[in-house]
Formats: C-alpha cells, sequence, structure tokens
C-alpha cells in the first residue's frame, strides 16, 4: 500500500468522508448484528435477498496493475437495506487510488433487485436495475462489459473523471442452491444513457459452506464459518460486435469468513485470461450488517422521548 | 427522454414484482410430499443447541430471542405453528412468505434449515 501516493484531495470531499464515517459509527453502535452468511462473490449476484429491515455495510476493493500503467485500487464503499423481502435496494459510493497519481471521487451507483417469483424454484429469476453515475476514472470493476480491458486503465485520474459515464444496467441474475452448493449466473445489458450501443456481459459464479451443518457450539474458526468458491466473469461485447473478440475475461478463486461479532471478510486473487485483461487482481471486502435497523432507531427516539 | 425510458424501466419492474409477490396463508401451500418429509435431526439435543444459535443469528431479530414474537412478526411458539409438521416448517423456511415479509432461507444449507427446525420443534407452546 505505502507505494500508494494520494494527493489532489479535496478538503470538502474529506470532510464529508469523515461525516459519513461518523454516521456509520453511530450506526454501528446503535444496531445489533446479525451474521450474514454472505456468499464469496464479488461480481456475481446470486438470487439472495437482504433480510427485510436489515441493512449491510460493505467495502469491495480490486487492487491491480495494467501493463502500460500504474497500480491502481478501486473501492466501494456500499449500502444495502432490505426494503421488502422480494426487494432489495442498495447505493454505493465509489472512489479510485492510482499510485503516482489522485485519490479520487469516481460517482455512486443505485441499484434494485426484485425477486419477481414468490417460491423457490430450481433456477430462481432476479431482476436487476441500476443506475450509474460514474466517470471514467473509475475502478471498482462491479462488472465487466462490452470491451472493456485494460488499457481503461491506463489513463490517470484527471483525464479519466473528465469523461462522464451516466449509464442503465440489467442483469437477469439465476441462482440455484443445491446440497450446499449456490451456483449463480448473471446476464448483464448496460447501456451509456448518450447515445452508445448496449454492451453485454456475464458473471458465473460457484460457491459452498466448508462445513454444510452447524455447530452446538459457539465457534470463530469452525468450517461453517468460512465459504469457497470460485467465480468467472467478462465482457460479452456490444450490439455491434457481439462475443468475446477483444473482451477481458477474469477467473479466481474467491473465499470468506464471517466472524461471530457480525463481520464478514472476504478475498480473491483473479487472474486475467487474455492480453486484453489486467493480469492480476486482488480483491478484498469487508461487510457487517445490522439488524432491524429503522426499528432501532424508532426505539432509541422513543426512549428519548420518555426520558 | 433517456432518464424518462430509465424511469420507466425502473418501474414496471416495481410493479411486476409486487404482482408476483402475491400470495396467502403459507401452511395451506405446502404440498403433501413436503409435508411428509422427515427431520434427519429429530429429536437430537446436540441438533436442537445448534438450530438454537443458528436462531439466534438469522432470526431472533424479527422473532425475538425467545421466539415469542416482536414488533408484528409472530410468534413462533403458538400452537399452530408447533403442529404443522417438521416437513412443513422446512418448506416455509426455503420458500419463505415473500409478501407477508418472511425471507427465503435458502441459502442455508438444508442441514442447518433442519436443525432449525428441530429446534423450533423443541419450543413449548405458549399462546
Amino acid at each position: 500500500m505505502s507505494i500508494l501516493k494520494s494527493g489532489g484531495r479535496n478538503p470538502k470531499l474529506c470532510s464529508s468522508f469523515l461525516c459519513l464515517s461518523l454516521s456509520v459509527v453511530a450506526v454501528l453502535a446503535l444496531g445489533s448484528v446479525c451474521s450474514a452468511q454472505e456468499l464469496p462473490y464479488f461480481v456475481t449476484y446470486s438470487a439472495n435477498m437482504e433480510e427485510p429491515g436489515n441493512l449491510e455495510i460493505a467495502t469491495k476493493s480490486a487492487i491491480g496493475k495494467p501493463p502500460d500503467g500504474n497500480r491502481f485500487i478501486g473501492a466501494s464503499l456500499e449500502f444495502e437495506y432490505g426494503a421488502k423481502a422480494w426487494w432489495t435496494t442498495e447505493f454505493y459510493l465509489d472512489g479510485a487510488t492510482v499510485a503516482q497519481d489522485s485519490t479520487i471521487f469516481t460517482g455512486f451507483r443505485w441499484e434494485n433487485r426484485f425477486r419477481p417469483l414468490a417460491r423457490e424454484h430450481w433456477i430462481n429469476p432476479v431482476l436487476y436495475v441500476e443506475f450509474e453515475n460514474i466517470n471514467g476514472a473509475n475502478k471498482s470493476l462491479l462488472e465487466v462489459v462490452g470491451h472493456d480491458g485494460a488499457a481503461d486503465f491506463v489513463e490517470g485520474n484527471a483525464g479519466g473523471r473528465q469523461e462522464k459515464e451516466r449509464e442503465i444496467e440489467l442483469k437477469l441474475i439465476l441462482s440455484s442452491n443445491f446440497k450446499g452448493w449456490n451456483v449463480s449466473e448473471n446476464i448483464i445489458a448496460e447501456k451509456n444513457l448518450s447515445n452508445n450501443p448496449w454492451e453485454f456481459g456475464y458473471a458465473i459464479g460457484a460457491s459452498r459452506p466448508l462445513r454444510l451443518a452447524a455447530s452446538p457450539r459457539k465457534c470463530v474458526f469452525c468450517a461453517q464459518k468460512f465459504a469457497a468458491g470460485v467465480e468467472i466473469y467478462g465482457g460479452l461485447g456490444d450490439r455491434s460486435s457481439f462475443g468475446l473478440h477483444n473482451t477481458s475475461q477474469y477467473l479466481g478463486p474467491t473465499m470468506n469468513w464471517t466472524s461471530p461479532s457480525g463481520w464478514t471478510l472476504s478475498f480473491s486473487p483473479q487472474f486475467g485470461l487474455n492480453d486484453y485483461s489486467v493480469p492480476r487482481l486482488y480483491r478484498f471486502g469487508v461487510s457487517y450488517e445490522i439488524s432491524q435497523v429503522f426499528e432501532k432507531t424508532r426505539a432509541l427516539f422513543r426512549r428519548g422521548e420518555k426520558q | 427522454m433517456n432518464f424518462k425510458i430509465a424511469f420507466t424501466i425502473l418501474l414496471t419492474i416495481s410493479a411486476g414484482g409486487i404482482l408476483a409477490a402475491a400470495g396467502s396463508d403459507w401452511l395451506n401451500q405446502v404440498p403433501p410430499r413436503e409435508q411428509q418429509k422427515t427431520n434427519p435431526f429429530h429429536d437430537q439435543p446436540q441438533a436442537i443447541q445448534a438450530g438454537r444459535l443458528l436462531f439466534k443469528d438469522h432470526c431472533a431479530q424479527c422473532h425475538g430471542d425467545n421466539a415469542q414474537g416482536m414488533n408484528k412478526r409472530p410468534s413462533l411458539r403458538s400452537g399452530r405453528l408447533q403442529s404443522a409438521s417438521q416437513g412443513s416448517l422446512h418448506w416455509l423456511l426455503v420458500n419463505g412468505s415473500v409478501r407477508r415479509g418472511m425471507p427465503s432461507w435458502s441459502k442455508l444449507p438444508d442441514q442447518q434449515l433442519w436443525q432449525l427446525v428441530a429446534y423450533l420443534k423443541s419450543l413449548k407452546v405458549e399462546e
């Protein structure tokens, strides 16, 4: 990390982040924890929805170095809320740091996931719609579509931030649970709201907890607290040039551990499968789930009124 | 204009989700084959204890620490629930009752769902 210099900071942005951090700490102190039993995916979505009333706060980071560019970290801070059992809404703030360059805020995303079927099936569909307002310096790599490639990460932050990307993204999420395994497939279509063609991508993940039955004792590092799997994802070109030609593709193992206090730590080394991809990506994630966050906030205010 | 298209897509998908989530009393919806499933962990003390820990992690936030219900969420000590077959309870955990706010717990392995059922069945009825 020491090789990364963060320059060009905006004092207003820093004070906003300070406020945000304090708010997060307040909410963490307020809510009670629940073990989230997360799947270890970074890009692939499953049909699992956030439990209604719960708020998950998570960070996801991708570290990489394009062949002709500087090392970068793309990071996202995400707030995922279970609005209903069939509707999960999520808000992201993205940022990027480039070695020998700067750290900047790169935009926001708002996504919604809807589970259209009330029952569990062999394959469970979820519909996903997202609005992104990001810029060309974004490096969070939350999906790969079209002809996204290593060359996109070579340009510095100053140049990249000039390029506005207001996009709508649709996903069809298909997910199956069988004998402890989860297998999820995502089909992605993304449209820049300026006059650009639809771009396509995919993500596939499979994972399983290391132990299926729960232990009768509280444990920290027992096998049931770990999940491992594999993830593959990449672009599929665009409307005028659909296919794998000139697209980046990634594959890697992925794993996570959920602590008894409710934190989930995830890690995945991922490998570019062709020259168009960043050769190696290291992904880290930390998440924390707060149960029934608004009920607890209301209870806190009611208690305050009584006093 | 593009923003209008994006908004219309969002609205259409939301409306579809609401309509599709319709359902009624879950107990009447359990298929006979599911009702008859037996719990491989039935009455096993270790499974009940494991189920208790799972309940604390995943269920107590809505149903209360002692499964007595809270904030309009039902008690799991009711006679109706306790008289349901173990297979029916397992079916409910797998499918949830999405319209009524009960999520699907299919993300948990089947073994853990049966451990939860063993714990739920060990609770005393309180009407």
